[in-house]
């Protein structure tokens, strides 16, 4: 129906962008495979294993009160879900190289803070998304299967590695973000032509109305192996770091797999309450979770959310979004100095 | 995708909106738990095995080292608390916490567990074996057994 299609393009105020299927794919997959090299190349580059060699600052916080962090912490989390939703990112993205980066908590603590700051979100989010059927448990399933198995091993390979070796690999990967993020288009209603026969014997489609033009909306996904493929990458990403990895997520299931925009944000959102579960337990279970942090910023980021949800309706988002965008190359900046114990201008 | 006139979005799977309604309560319960239990521990009313304004000490240090000093100045348990081993120390205020944490870690798995029988139902062999899997490894992770370390 491509009269329908186009109509529903115009409607929704974007223009129609087809999903021609290699290229799509091929930037996805390279934007993804670029963060997941540029980790790499940090973790065996020379440089860094000497830099690991050398240890930590022991302390950052000097005779500054007890209380200050967690206030100071509450503070900032509160602007990071404001700028969070307005910019359309995940929480944990912001979370873990800004404060990794500026306060004096160690590294393996931001991490397993970072992703119960995602988890909390997501189970927040879940619910109404699955209730309204714009988070797809059928499409979550297996992507959550993969996607959790590999944070798993990400979060192990994170907390066995030297602190300087992961917190450059993140800066570099946040950095990595920051280029997929300019880079990665979006296409509110993906054309899938057929679904691919596995998504067929799986049973992976979906209706949801969109409210914006009272029309209810068939989908269907196709190329599920690549998309598939690269939640492997991505679940490993986000438990080593301790990333939210709605930043990878989206593009997978909305640009590779062809799910809507609105589909894919949604079953992102909740797909993180299963990731981020598997690797959240390697972090409790280490015992790298300290109250006094994890409160204070989840409740800081779930009402800054709140609150930015609300200021989305008259904002700029546009100019949010670039403001993320810089937030997250400043940060990267910082993650990658500290992490080589080079100096920084904070 | 494919466009309808239809006003109404046809409802979800049965078992998708179970899942939406055992991870609504659970999320609750474990917020609520959360808060009240880190309003306890920060207000004193249940004393912390670690004192507050002495946690700028530790939290600096890797995970290892922190549960090594902070067991060997204010614990002085046998081994570090790591693992399940929280709830031996379920009366100190900060640990206290951990319940809320723990449910909220924990509450996926009682999703999943949750729609298997609905699933069986259907005879959605796949998906069955898909939330089967799911459990096994979330339960892996929660289990502690997958020890790691510095």
């Amino acid at each position: 129906m491509p009269g329908a299609r186009r109509l529903v393009g115009l409607v929704a105020g974007e223009p129609e962008r087809r999903c021609d299927r290699r290229p799509i794919t091929a930037r996805v997959a390279v934007s993804v495979a670029v963060s997941a090299s540029l980790g790499l190349i940090v973790l065996l580059h020379p440089s860094a294993v000497y830099a690991a060699e050398l240890a930590m600052p022991a302390s950052a916080s000097g005779s500054t009160a007890w209380w200050v962090w967690p206030l100071v912490l509450f503070a900032l989390t509160f602007v990071m879900g404001i700028l969070a939703a307005l910019g359309g990112v995940g929480g944990g993205v912001l979370y873990v190289p800004i404060v990794s980066g500026f306060f004096p908590f160690h590294l393996d603590f931001v991490r397993g803070c970072g992703l119960l700051v995602a988890l909390a979100g997501a189970l927040a989010a879940g619910p109404g998304f699955l209730k309204m059927n714009l988070a797809s448990l059928r499409l979550a399933m297996p992507v959550a299967l993969i996607a959790s198995t590999c944070a798993i091993f990400g979060a192990m390979v994170g907390l066995a590695l030297p602190t300087n070796i992961v917190q450059t690999a993140l800066g570099a990967t946040i950095l990595g973000i920051v280029a997929l993020m300019m880079s990665a288009k979006k296409s509110v209603f993906p054309e899938v032509e057929e679904a691919d026969s596995l998504s067929s014997s799986l049973r992976i489609c979906g209706v949801y109305t969109e409210a914006s033009m009272g029309q209810t909306i068939n989908w269907k996904v196709h190329r599920t192996v690549p998309g598939l493929l690269l939640f492997i990458v991505i679940g490993v990403m986000a438990g080593m770091f301790g990333l939210g990895a709605g930043w990878a997520n989206v593009p997978v299931l909305n640009l590779v797999m062809g799910a809507p925009l609105k589909v894919s944000v949604a079953t992102s959102k909740f797909l993180l309450s299963i990731t981020d579960t598997s690797a959240a337990w390697i972090y409790v279970n280490k015992g790298a979770v300290i109250p006094m942090m994890v409160v204070p910023s989840l409740v800081g980021i779930m009402l800054g959310s709140f609150i930015g949800v609300r200021i989305l309706r008259v904002a700029r988002p546009t100019f949010v979004r670039w403001m993320v965008i810089g937030l997250l190359l400043f940060a990267g900046a910082k993650a990658i100095t500290k992490g080589l114990g080079l100096p920084f201008i904070v | 995708m494919e466009t309808t006139g239809l006003p109404d979005c046809p409802a979800a799977d049965e078992e998708q909106l179970l899942y939406a309604k055992i991870l609504q309560i659970g999320m609750y319960i474990g917020l609520v738990l959360l808060l009240v239990t880190f309003a306890l521990y920060t207000s004193g009313v249940i004393a912390p095995a670690v004192p507050v304004e002495q946690l700028p000490d530790y939290w600096t240090m890797n995970v290892h080292d922190y549960l090594e000093a902070t067991n060997r100045d204010h614990l002085h348990q046998e081994h570090p608390i790591s693992g399940w081993a929280w709830v031996t120390v379920l009366g100190k205020g900060d640990y206290l916490t951990f319940v809320g944490i723990t449910l909220l870690a924990g509450v996926t798995i009682v999703c999943y567990l949750g729609i298997i029988p609905t699933l069986i139902r259907k005879r959605d062999k796949a998906f069955v074996a898909m939330a089967v899997l799911e459990v096994l490894i979330l339960t892996l992770a929660a289990s502690g057994i997958l020890a790691v370390g510095h």
